[in-house]
């Protein structure tokens, strides 16, 4: 009873940090119909912001205070979101019109530029550093035997109001509803008078920002940033990623569906069959829906035309 | 013109081009031939003279040659982006590993003491066949592999297929790292396949490997033996028949058919091309060479065989040079597998620099020249090779070892047949251009398949 409790609370934790980069994945295939395979790297950069502006603080020895953790996440983002903006505007948009090999092997050289140019001496280092604990280490409740700590409820709490901004700003705003359309057709849209190239601008810009979110949290959970090279950062990328696609990739609540349902089988499955196979639980799930479902369980089937 | 007629001719001219079954067999022989001469030139020659440092850079490039050029048939041919090419030299490196070390102990060639597994032999001697068929297992296992991974490439395009791939990849190494320490010559002497394929290692080196592939074999240990092999020699004959191979299949009706998917695979469907078999073969014929490649990597001296060194980053150093030779161009990919490796070793005080200067070349290159610094084409297909370099040559040396399809790609065939043989040598036949050109076009192309 007390394993259970306690990995279905780690599930959710880890399914917000999950849905966080999911939805960028999401949000740029939306508009831009490709795999920002430098996501997951933003999401790094969003961890080492954040752990590099707390040490200049000075919070690492004396603990931060209380509205520490709020400037930090709006740093972080506001980095993330300068950073993603940036890329976009130099690596992806002489691409536009590009074939899509193309855009994908330029993404994957974005990703390897940030996680190298990272790892440098002189800009994160490629040692292991532990995160300055910006949120008081205690637990808040106690679930059946099982603590639930301060850090943990942060996460959810924290990822929901994202999310529920989020679909705020999709759903029911202007600026929404431009991306809506964009996503649905980007020459119609822009006959309407959409602003194509600056939407996709704030496209990245929104979902950079979530990931550097995801990027502190994850860092705050952990308590300790690896090196921007590390394969812990690939291959959580690559799950948030096939959260993504589980849910139908452009699809703003499947990613969220999707991701849940990736932490809830790859965390459960490392409690109750082996913990050495979690990529494998994921990776089984992501090649089973793309073979029998490709949209993805919430996606829309997309019949391929001449 | 009736079809009779038409059948006749082309019969006539198909006996024509094969006069003598011989001279046929002689012709297609003889780039193998060249290309073992100069493996033996390299290793005998060339590597003496360089020294122990660039022996090993030479023998490296030959390595990534094999490697790379592999990754080009499926990425570069066919157009299905694979990132999981690490996991077939994974398949490949483990499987020859299995080979060789169980191998060597099974026929009695360690001492009952040994604590690993030494080369066994002279040259070409038991020790270097076991080796060699340590290679083609590896290539063997690791194509089987490739009809596994080449399956979903039948649904999957673009980036999710470059995804899967990934995913393969690291599904193999996490497999591997789940196994248990390689046993101890003594205890591997009883040890069944079963008990083996347990036994790789885990996270830490398939240890006590010998060392077949070794670019400096005149070295000697402390003992007076010579511990390694002729590596240089195997590494070139295996990197010029990958690549006789490859050029053939480009310049072949199959290769053609993967051209044609990946150029658009709606479009090749429509014109008749078999799109799931041309797929699936070209994940097979990459994946027989990229595990080729990963037994030589196993059993290079100073590589470790392990998990960790065959992931995600060794896929991407591939597709780095495939993406920067040209994907499809075979000179292409070798002269960047070339560079690239020899760069590494040239910069290695600023090592830390190198992923990232590749990453901005790998980002400048797409949107500047997005086909590759070759494109599509070979050396020999390029201006000032053809401006310059032809005419010379045909100065020096008439029309002897220029490429037969130098013109470009088998449309040359074509235009051969239709020009040289039909209007000079069948005076009487009406106008060349009333024939049907895309049937003596075909028919050529299948000539390595139909000799005897």
């Amino acid at each position: 009873m007390n394993k259970l409790v306690q990995t279905f609370v780690d599930a959710i934790a880890v399914g917000s940090l999950y849905a966080l980069t999911a939805l960028g994945y999401t949000l740029v295939y939306g508009v831009l119909r490709f795999i920002n395979f430098a996501h997951s790297d933003v999401f790094t950069v969003g961890a080492w912001v954040s752990f590099t502006f707390a040490t200049a603080f000075g919070w690492a020895a004396t603990g931060s205070p209380v509205f520490g953790m709020p400037i930090i996440l709006l740093l972080a983002m506001a980095t993330c979101a300068v950073l993603g903006i940036t890329i976009e505007a130099l690596a992806y948009r002489p691409l536009r019109r590009a074939p899509r090999l193309n855009v994908l092997i330029t993404a994957i050289g974005v990703s390897l530029f940030l996680q190298n140019v990272g790892q440098l001496e002189w800009v994160f280092g490629n040692a292991q550093k532990s995160m300055p604990p910006l949120v008081e280490d205690r637990s808040l409740f106690t679930v059946a035997g099982v603590h639930i700590r301060l850090v943990t409820v942060m996460i959810v709490v924290l990822a929901a109001i994202l999310m529920l901004v989020l679909e705020w700003l999709v759903f029911r705003t202007r600026l929404g509803r431009a991306m809506r359309a964009v996503s649905f057709d980007e020459r119609v849209a822009s006959l309407m008078g959409i602003n194509v190239n600056r939407l996709i601008s704030i496209t990245f810009g929104i979902g950079s920002a979530l990931a550097a979110a995801g990027g502190l949290l994850y860092a705050l959970k952990y308590e300790n940033v690896s090196q921007p090279a590390d394969a812990k950062w690939v291959l959580l990328g690559l799950k948030a990623f096939v959260a993504a696609v589980v849910g139908g990739i452009g699809n703003v609540r499947g990613a969220v569906a999707g991701a849940m349902l990736i932490a809830f089988v790859e965390l459960f499955g490392a409690a109750y069959l082996s913990p050495h196979l979690r990529e494998i639980y994921v990776f089984v799930i992501l090649i089973g829906v793309l073979l029998f479902k490709p949209s993805g369980l919430f996606g829309k089937a997309v019949v391929e035309k001449v | 013109m009736t079809d009779k007629d038409r059948t006749r001719n082309l019969a006539t001219r198909v006996a024509e081009l094969h006069p003598n079954p011989a001279a046929a067999v002689g012709r297609s022989a003889w780039p193998f031939v060249v290309g073992i001469l100069i493996a033996f030139a390299l290793q005998v020659g060339v590597a003496p003279m360089l020294g122990d440092f660039y022996a090993d850079v030479l023998l490296d490039i030959g390595v990534a040659i094999v490697l790379a050029g592999s990754l080009n048939i499926v990425n570069g041919f066919a157009g299905q982006f694979s990132l999981g090419h690490a996991g077939f030299m994974l398949v490949g490196g483990y499987g020859a590993a299995m080979v060789t070390y169980y191998g060597s102990i099974k026929l009695g060639w360690v001492p009952a003491d040994a604590q690993e597994v030494a080369v066994y032999g002279g040259f070409m001697g038991a020790g270097d066949l076991l080796f060699l068929a340590s290679c083609v297992i590896g290539g063997l296992v690791a194509a089987a592999a490739g009809l596994l991974v080449g399956l979903p490439s039948l649904r999957l395009r673009g980036d999710y297929l470059a995804i899967v791939t990934l995913g393969f990849g690291e599904i193999l190494r996490v497999l591997v790292q789940q196994t248990d320490e390689v046993p101890d010559p003594a205890i591997a002497a009883d040890a069944s396949a079963w008990y083996a394929i347990g036994h790789l290692g885990g996270a830490s080196p398939f240890t006590g490997l010998p060392s077949y592939v070794s670019a400096t074999p005149w070295q000697q240990d402390a003992s007076g033996n010579t511990p390694g092999h002729a590596g240089i020699f195997f590494t070139f004959v295996i990197v010029a028949i990958l690549v006789i191979c490859a050029y053939r299949l480009k310049i072949s009706a199959k290769g053609r058919e993967l051209l044609a998917v990946r150029e658009n695979e709606i479009a090749a469907e429509a014109m008749g091309v078999d799109t799931a078999r041309a797929k699936i073969s070209a994940f097979v014929m990459s994946a027989f060479f990229g595990g080729v490649g990963g037994a030589l990597f196993a059993h290079q001296v100073g590589n470790v065989l392990s998990p960790k060194e065959l992931g995600f980053q060794k896929s991407i150093d591939l597709v780095i040079m495939v993406v920067l030779g040209g994907m499809g161009s075979i000179t292409g990919v070798v002269m960047a597998a070339a560079a690239l490796t020899l760069f590494v070793e040239l910069f290695r005080p600023f090592a830390e620099f190198r992923m990232p200067i590749y990453a901005l070349a790998l980002i400048i290159v797409m949107i500047v020249r997005p086909q590759g610094l070759f494109g599509i084409k070979e050396l020999w297909d390029l201006g000032p090779w053809r401006r310059h370099v032809i005419p010379a040559w045909r100065k020096i040396a008439g029309g002897w070892l220029i490429p037969r399809h130098e013109e470009r790609l088998p449309i040359a065939i074509a235009k051969r047949l239709s020009t040289e043989r039909v209007s000079s040598e069948m005076p009487s036949e009406p106008d060349p251009s009333e024939r049907d050109p895309s049937e003596p076009a075909d028919k050529p192309a299948d000539e390595p398949e139909g000799k005897p």
